[in-house]
């Protein structure tokens, strides 16, 4: 049930995470069909349709069962959209010290490259980078913001398209 | 830039140099007012103890001839407030001053400052020579003693002002302490501005008080961690400009920057060898960090550690032997302690929590960390064989320690809570009791001190 819900409110977080970036760059290639429909195969199918990202809990990297659900469907995606290359983010929340969590988000993108290769993604494609705890994307003082915040963030890098 | 100090305490005339330029030497006798022999002084603060009672010490305004009026009083000013923040002097209300105008150049009548309770008395003068100079004198006075402890002139170009204000107050602390002072030092740290899930950081330097902020990086770059060599204008952090976040070299005179090392991956965490010849810092290798050395003249790199583990914030010890560093390889965050050449790492930590961010003494008697237990972040100090902990602040977040050159004090950055929350620049003391925050016009993180300037 609760899954459920923070499944919901974390799609509705990309879904405004890709409004903003829609309105901040020209696109290559239309997201939206004409009735207003996302489009198959586009950066924002993507992230709306499949999940751009997976979370972690505290000071881990192991990737949880619903984490190893999603990054199932990335590899389907990006196995079926081969012209794509992506960035993995790997991101740590506040209540690390800095340079353990530049170290700790890398980990974190390093679990994920190492399960999309795994799922046939060629390595070629991927990059990864650790932001530590430098981007959070939720900013409150609870761990319904932390837990936003430990995350890895696959980005589908419009270079390939 | 420069300044000249003559005196006579210290037997012989010497001078001093502010930045690289030096200036022809300007000799000028500075003679004794009490006429008294070598001076022995009855009043010493002890500060290896904890929760001492601070030493009353008078700071009349010095007096200023010449346009501007106000300087001496500006100078004095700030001399009384290093003394003040250090925890181990408390200036005394000049309202409370009997003797008035106070000239240089005579001596105190000792019993008006001994009814206010002063044991130490400053006084001073500032003026503007013809050719534009700054000429400043001062005298420290025993007060129970009836005697003169220093007396000292300085030249200097005007806009010198606070440094002047610095050095005087590093002479009067290293006189009735006996350690170096720390007052003529700047600090470097990452300036934060913008809302938290955007914040845009920018490198910048200040004076150790907070005064005159110069900004080392225009804020394009994610930019963290700064170190001030111990020998050089130079800094090295890491920076998100590449295509690789990494360590960087900056010169802050030129403002010349270079890459340090050609490696793989990113590099983070750097820090510089006591000598300055050499950094150390961390390669992060897929899911492990470990730690390297690069020599600064062959460009030589070297592993030191290789674990399956994540091996991160460096720090050598002042004789060079041996670095301290964090380490997860036991399963948690811990601190440990290797030669410099990677081998014989012993762990040192041992409490409840996670032990990170370690940085070695100056003085090499002590370590100093970030600790976190129970979602609470502290600073503590421990010795190098990890006996002794003692915690000197903790709260919601406080991390990142780097202490003064003369290892007395530590600064460090807290944290406050929430979206509106943001980072401010704090120091303590080795007791623990002397909390100070350090003024800033932004948000501010990553603190480390330059050495005493020269």
């Amino acid at each position: 049930m609760s899954n459920v819900l923070f499944a919901r409110v974390a799609r509705l977080v990309a879904v405004v995470t890709v409004c903003l970036v829609a309105a901040a760059c020209s696109q290559t290639r239309p997201e939206l069909g004409a009735d207003g429909s996302v489009v198959p195969g586009s950066g924002q199918d993507f992230v709306v349709n499949v999940g751009d990202r997976v979370f972690f809990n505290n000071n881990q990297s192991s990737l949880s069962p619903a984490a190893r659900a999603t990054l199932d469907k990335q590899a389907q995606w990006l196995n079926a959209y081969s012209n794509y290359t992506i960035t993995i983010e790997g991101h740590a929340d506040e209540r690390g010290t800095r340079q353990y969590n530049i170290a700790l988000g890398a980990r974190r993108a390093q679990a994920v490259y190492d399960y999309l290769s795994a799922k046939g993604v060629s390595q070629s494609r991927i990059k990864t980078i650790s932001y530590g705890k430098e981007r959070p994307v939720a900013v409150c003082d609870a761990d319904s913001c932390w837990s936003q915040n430990r995350r890895a963030v696959t980005v589908v890098n419009n270079a390939g398209s | 830039m420069s300044v000249q100090a003559t005196s006579e305490h210290k037997g012989s005339t010497f001078w001093r140099c502010l930045g690289t330029r030096v200036k022809a030497l300007v000799v000028a006798g500075f003679a004794s007012v009490a006429l008294l022999g070598p001076a022995h002084a009855l009043i010493e603060i002890d500060i290896t103890q904890g929760n001492l009672e601070p030493m009353p010490i008078a700071l009349p305004h010095f007096a200023t001839q010449g346009e501007q009026a106000d300087l001496g009083q500006q100078i004095s000013g700030i001399v009384t407030a290093d003394l003040q923040r250090s925890g181990l002097f408390r200036p005394i209300d000049p309202a409370a001053h009997i003797q008035q105008n106070m000239n240089v150049n005579t001596q105190p009548r000792f019993g008006d400052w001994r009814t206010i309770g002063a044991q130490a008395l400053v006084t001073g003068s500032v003026s503007q020579l013809p050719d534009g100079r700054l000429k400043a004198e001062f005298r420290l006075w025993d007060v129970y003693a009836g005697q003169q402890l220093i007396g000292q002139q300085f030249f200097t170009t005007p806009q010198n002002w606070r440094r002047l204000a610095h050095i005087i107050s590093d002479e009067i602390y290293e006189r009735l302490t006996g350690e170096k002072g720390y007052f003529d030092t700047r600090i470097v740290f990452v300036d934060e501005s913008g809302p938290k899930d955007q914040r845009r950081k920018r490198l910048a330097i200040m004076d150790q008080d907070g005064a005159n902020i110069r900004y080392l990086t225009n804020g394009s770059e994610l930019v963290l961690t700064p170190r001030f060599s111990p020998v050089s204008q130079e800094i090295t952090y890491m920076s998100y400009s590449g295509q690789n976040p990494q360590v960087y070299l900056l010169n802050i005179e030129t403002g010349q920057r270079e890459t340090l090392g050609n490696f793989p991956g990113m590099t983070f965490a750097p820090r510089f060898s006591p000598d300055g010849q050499r950094v150390v810092m961390s390669l992060q290798q897929g899911s492990n960090a470990n730690i390297y050395l690069m020599d600064l003249r062959t460009r030589r790199t070297t592993r030191l550690t290789n674990t399956a583990a994540i091996d991160t914030s460096p720090s050598f010890s002042p004789d060079g032997r041996q670095i301290v560093f964090e380490s997860d390889r036991g399963g948690s965050q811990q601190l440990y302690v290797m030669g410099s050449n990677g081998q014989n790492a012993q762990r040192i930590s041992f409490g409840p929590g996670n032990y990170s961010t370690p940085v070695w003494s100056p003085r090499g008697d002590l370590i100093a960390f970030t600790k976190v237990h129970q979602g609470r972040f502290m600073i503590g100090v421990m010795r190098p064989d990890g006996s002794g902990e003692r915690i000197l602040t903790e709260g919601y977040h406080n991390e990142g320690p780097a202490w003064s050159p003369n290892g007395r004090v530590l600064t460090f950055f807290r944290d406050t809570r929430g979206g509106q929350g943001g980072p401010q620049v704090w120091t303590v003391d080795l007791t623990g009791y002397n909390e100070q925050v350090v003024q800033t016009p932004n948000f501010a993180s990553d603190p480390a001190w330059s050495p005493l300037l020269d």
